[in-house]
């Protein structure tokens, strides 16, 4: 098959390669989203996490030259938003939902400050597992050139959904998110425990920053981020509270940002302002089929705000 | 009284300690803080000047706020002033081109009206969404406003398109009549009014009617509510409605105040800063107009620091964030100043 | 039908209505000689980040040419939103910086330049588009390129360069002058190889990182191997180009070092005419309100070329500019087609390529495009 007479199979293959590339930082931010909300808070700011590791991943990787000391740097950033936004919810009578708008703000706002001088120079970008090297053709390898931080994100999930069950820690986190009282009759610190859970959450979304701008598309703009961030919770009401569930939503997200693009290079055009709001039309008609006035979603941590 | 007193002390303290965090972040940028706020007080409060064109980044930023603020008093977290806006924003211009030979005064009021009843039918959603099916109000306003950006572009980009607007893809134009000038003397258009009106407007019907008692015993105590009989399906749908109404007659303002038709110059944030305004004004409609105009002169002496200091216009927001946080943080501090206890009520 | 009768008035048009030199100065005069002892303040408002390799980029090189010019200040504000702020930071930068000349150089300012300009008869406001029309005020200016020009010597390049015989346009919004543009990219590209096809994508958004990577990936799988984008910012439609091993053009400023190997050549403003205005201003010297044109008039410009391109297509694309620069060259002769099959030029028909009417009229693909305009005709 010549590359030039892919057509619709190229839609496909670009829906898969689409859904690889693009996936990668829902992934990471729902994961992000999953853990804190686990321990029973919502954290409505990762969008400003996420921006501020893009900057902070960028600028490191340009100055050092190292794009992996980039990413420590984005995680390291997140981590330390995660744990601003868990002292500030620490403080009694907090809003956690109003202190995540502050963090959006405040974040956005620090990495356009910080990130300016970022804007113009190209930074090393962090290399690709080629996997797509069986195929002769170039659209399927292209699509199987894969980001390390792909495969570190499903590793993520499954670490995650792997302690939630086993571990000591992965109990206590859930303890604390479903009954606060009840944890902390038991002994088990629950302010702490949120604090840990919301700045590890931090952390991964720091990683999906870093993605956006080392991986793909692997540049610093103020409008690298087009509302990443902001998902985070209705990915993670799609995927019920569940670490592997994230890949397989994230995937669905990533995959759908791909199709306007590959539907135009086929000549169907325009509906790709419709198009790209399906995802969240798609979200919305799920809450509402799952939703119920009598008991909370399947899944939901017992002591989140936002499901009560 | 004492609360009033309380609640003004803490937050004015808030701030102070925002401007200070600032300040050192200022200096640890090299920039000398003392010559930055003065540009600050320049730029947003000094001159009658500068004080306009903060009350012109305040009007639309009072409605919006009470967007968020008024479904706060049932209890909800609303964040749709974006989506409602927008909403608001293209039926406005769908009235003024239907109805276009009207008295001119008399199509600025229904052009308004439809831009406010859009806003109100597009948070109600969320309201009715959240009593039948409990959909929790914040997600779901949330991903209406994704929904309300993409149904704005495709309307101005092709079904409502005007095409003689050559450069950016932009909708029909309400008639020129329906448009209002500025205020006289202030130089600061009609929606300053609007605003501060409705302000006032929700603050006495959330203070002195039955309705704003019934609104806040349901989000004071929803069980109480339940067991004394309040239709609290209505009383959400209808706060949810206030408020989205507020946010859409921010739209029709942007239609009929300043573009003369919808297209993305609607979608800039005045939703999203609308958020950080109820908040800061602890969701009290008349605190709204001083926080909105606090905001505003933030956004506004922006433009003056980069051109005096070359500093990122990013700047404000770092500072509106942090002043945001500052205040939520200062929650914590109600009740614990013993300077402001009720007599009598022990610690 | 009502076609040819409208050529003969388009004709008229073309050529009267692309140069409107002002008539009246005299309200403005006496302000501006007390200006004339210290140095005049230029003011710059962009409506995104200055460094964005994009159409902001584009104005920043011009500023910095005007603020060499002596005798000049130059401020600049970044991010200023397209809503009733634009008009305040206009009276902001008069007001309390002393600006005489404005540039506001985003399209959506211009509803704000014509409430704000009759305040401020001293002020002189320049917009980076040809929007100015008989009856709006004297103190304004309007000047932009004719982009299709340079896209149609991008084209001639990919039509040597193209090994598929597949071309790619993303445009960011539905408007005439990114299909003009696209259009000048096929017909240069067809003049070399009558069978190339190009494939049209509009991303719906002026700057959408992920969006624009995406796009360009599904080009490359469709077997496109000439890309060029229509954004604020194409540095990611270069670099993922590059990336995918594929060659790319520039648009608004020169782009050649983000794609040593690929880059071919690209479409570049030259706002830098601004700084005639800017003097014309000090001065009291005469200026046009209206001023669009192409390469005759310098008023846009080609890209450095890129290492891959051979010597003998430079030689080409060089001679075709010169041809455009000496009117011998028309963008729109016919006979021509647009991609749904309809004639939209008979043989024997030419297009003045200063023919405004014409341009802003462009609703249509020309043949060989595949994609569609979404636009009513």
């Amino acid at each position: 098959m010549s590359p030039g007479e892919l057509g619709w199979w190229g839609v496909a293959i670009a829906i898969l390669g689409g859904a690889i590339r693009v996936s990668t930082p829902y992934l990471f931010v729902s994961l992000a989203e999953t853990l804190t909300e686990k321990s029973g808070r919502v954290n409505l700011g990762l969008e400003g996490t996420l921006l501020m590791g893009a900057m902070s991943g960028y600028g490191v990787s340009y100055l050092s030259g190292s794009p992996w000391l980039g990413v420590a740097a984005a995680a390291g950033a997140g981590a330390a938003f995660g744990l601003l936004h868990a002292a500030v919810c620490n403080l009694p009578r907090v809003n956690d939902v109003a202190v995540g708008i502050a963090l959006f703000i405040f974040g956005t706002g620090l990495a356009f400050f910080l990130g300016k001088p970022f804007v113009q120079p190209q930074a090393p970008r962090l290399p690709t597992f080629e996997l797509g090297g069986f195929s002769s053709v170039p659209a399927i390898r292209a699509a199987l050139d894969v980001s390390p931080l792909f495969f570190a994100g499903i590793a993520a999930a499954l670490i995650m959904r792997w302690a939630f069950v086993n571990t000591r820690w992965g109990l206590i986190v859930r303890a604390v998110g479903d009954n606060a009282e009840a944890a902390r009759a038991a002994g088990y610190p629950v302010n702490l425990t949120r604090t840990l859970a919301t700045a590890t959450g931090g952390l991964l979304a720091g990683i999906a920053g870093a993605f956006l701008s080392l991986s793909y598309p692997g540049t610093w703009a103020e409008g690298l981020s087009s509302g990443q961030g902001l998902m985070a919770v209705t990915l993670v009401i799609f995927a019920r509270w569940r670490a592997l569930n994230c890949i397989w939503v994230s995937l669905l997200f990533g995959g759908a940002s791909a199709l306007g693009p590959a539907l135009q290079t086929v000549g169907v055009a325009g509906y790709y302002y419709l198009l790209g709001a399906a995802p969240y039309v798609l979200t919305l008609a799920l809450l509402i089929a799952s939703s119920s006035r009598r008991h909370r979603l399947v899944g939901a941590p017992g002591e989140l705000s936002i499901n009560r | 009284m004492r609360a009033r007193a309380e609640a003004a002390a803490i937050t004015a303290g808030a701030i102070a300690v925002a401007l200070a965090i600032f300040a050192l972040f200022l200096f640890a940028n090299g920039l000398d803080p003392l010559a930055v706020y003065a540009v600050l007080w320049l730029g947003g409060f000094g001159t009658p000047f500068s004080l306009q064109a903060s009350l012109t980044q305040a009007a639309p930023l009072m409605l919006t706020a009470l967007c968020t603020a008024i479904p706060a008093r049932a209890g909800l977290l609303v964040i749709g002033g974006e989506g409602a806006l927008a909403a608001g924003g293209v039926f406005a211009v769908l009235a003024g081109v239907a109805a276009p030979a009207l008295p001119s005064a008399l199509g600025t009021v229904v052009v308004c009206a439809a831009g406010a009843a859009a806003g109100a039918a597009w948070i109600a959603m969320a309201g009715a969404l959240k009593h039948l099916r409990g959909v929790n109000e914040t997600i779901s306003t949330l991903l209406l406003n994704y929904i309300a950006l993409a149904l704005l572009n495709h309307l101005v980009s092709g079904p409502m398109r005007d095409y003689a607007v050559s450069l950016k893809p932009t909708s029909w134009s309400i008639p020129q009549a329906y448009m209002v000038g500025t205020l006289p003397g202030i130089g600061v258009h009609w929606g300053l009014a609007l605003g501060a009106i409705a302000c006032v407007i929700a603050f006495a019907l959330l203070k002195y009617t039955v309705f704003g008692f019934a609104v806040g015993v349901v989000g004071g105590n929803p069980r109480a509510a339940q067991l004394v009989g309040l239709p609290i399906g209505r009383l959400t749908l209808l706060s949810c409605a206030l408020g989205g109404g507020a946010a859409g007659l921010a739209g029709a303002v942007e239609i009929v105040a300043v573009h003369g038709a919808a297209s993305n110059s609607l979608t800039v944030g005045f939703g999203y800063g609308g958020i950080l305004v109820a908040f800061l004004a602890r969701q009290n409609p008349l605190a709204i107009v001083f926080f909105a105009l606090l905001v505003g002169g933030i956004s506004a002496s922006g433009g003056l620091m980069q051109r005096r200091f070359d500093m990122p216009d990013a700047a404000t927001q770092v500072l509106q964030g942090i002043i945001f946080f500052c205040v939520l943080a200062s929650n914590a501090l109600y009740g614990r100043i013993r300077l402001f206890r009720e007599p009598g009520v022990a610690a | 039908m009502t076609r040819s009768t409208r050529n003969s008035r388009r004709q008229f048009l073309g050529t009267a209505g692309n140069v409107i030199a002002a008539a009246g100065l005299a309200s403005a005069l006496p302000l501006l000689a007390r200006a004339q002892a210290k140095p005049m303040t230029v003011g710059f408002l962009y409506t995104g980040v200055r460094q964005d390799y994009g159409w902001n980029q584009a104005h920043v090189v011009a500023a910095r040419q005007i603020a060499k010019l002596d005798g000049v200040k130059l401020i600049e504000q970044e991010n200023v939103p397209e809503t009733a702020e634009a008009e305040k930071v206009m009276e902001s930068m008069i007001r309390l910086d002393g600006a005489r000349v404005l540039f506001p150089t985003s399209f959506g300012y211009w509803p704000f330049i014509m409430k704000t300009a009759p305040k401020y008869p001293e002020v002189l406001f320049v917009h980076a588009g040809g929007l100015w029309k008989d009856g709006d005020p004297k103190n304004t200016i309007g000047y932009r390129g004719y982009m299709e020009e340079p896209h149609y010597l991008c084209g001639i390049t990919a039509g040597h360069m193209s090994k598929t015989g597949k071309i790619g346009f993303i445009g960011a919004k539905p408007v005439y002058f990114i299909f003009n543009n696209c259009n000048g990219f096929i017909l240069g590209a067809r003049s070399i190889n009558p069978k190339i096809t190009c494939q049209v994508v509009i991303t719906g958004d002026w700057n959408n990182p992920v969006k624009e990577a995406e796009t360009v990936n599904s080009l490359v799988d469709q077997g496109v191997d000439v890309i060029v984008g229509n954004c604020d910012s194409p540095k990611v439609v270069i670099e993922t180009a590059e990336r995918r091993g594929v060659y790319s053009c520039g648009y608004h400023t020169d782009l050649s070092a983000l794609a040593p190997k690929g880059f071919l050549t690209g479409a570049e403003w030259n706002w830098g005419k601004g700084a005639d205005f800017v003097r014309a201003w000090q001065t009291q010297g005469p200026y046009p309100n209206l001023l669009r044109g192409g390469f005759k008039r310098d008023m846009v410009k080609l890209s450095p070329f890129g290492a891959a391109v051979p010597e003998r297509v430079r030689t080409e694309v060089l001679q075709a500019r010169q041809a455009m620069a000496d009117d011998r060259l028309a963008l729109y002769h016919g006979p021509l087609k647009d991609n749904e099959g309809n004639t939209i030029l008979k043989a024997g028909e030419t297009i003045g390529n200063e023919d405004n009417q014409f341009k802003l009229g462009v609703k249509f693909l020309v043949e060989g495009a595949i994609g569609k305009t979404g636009l009513a005709r």
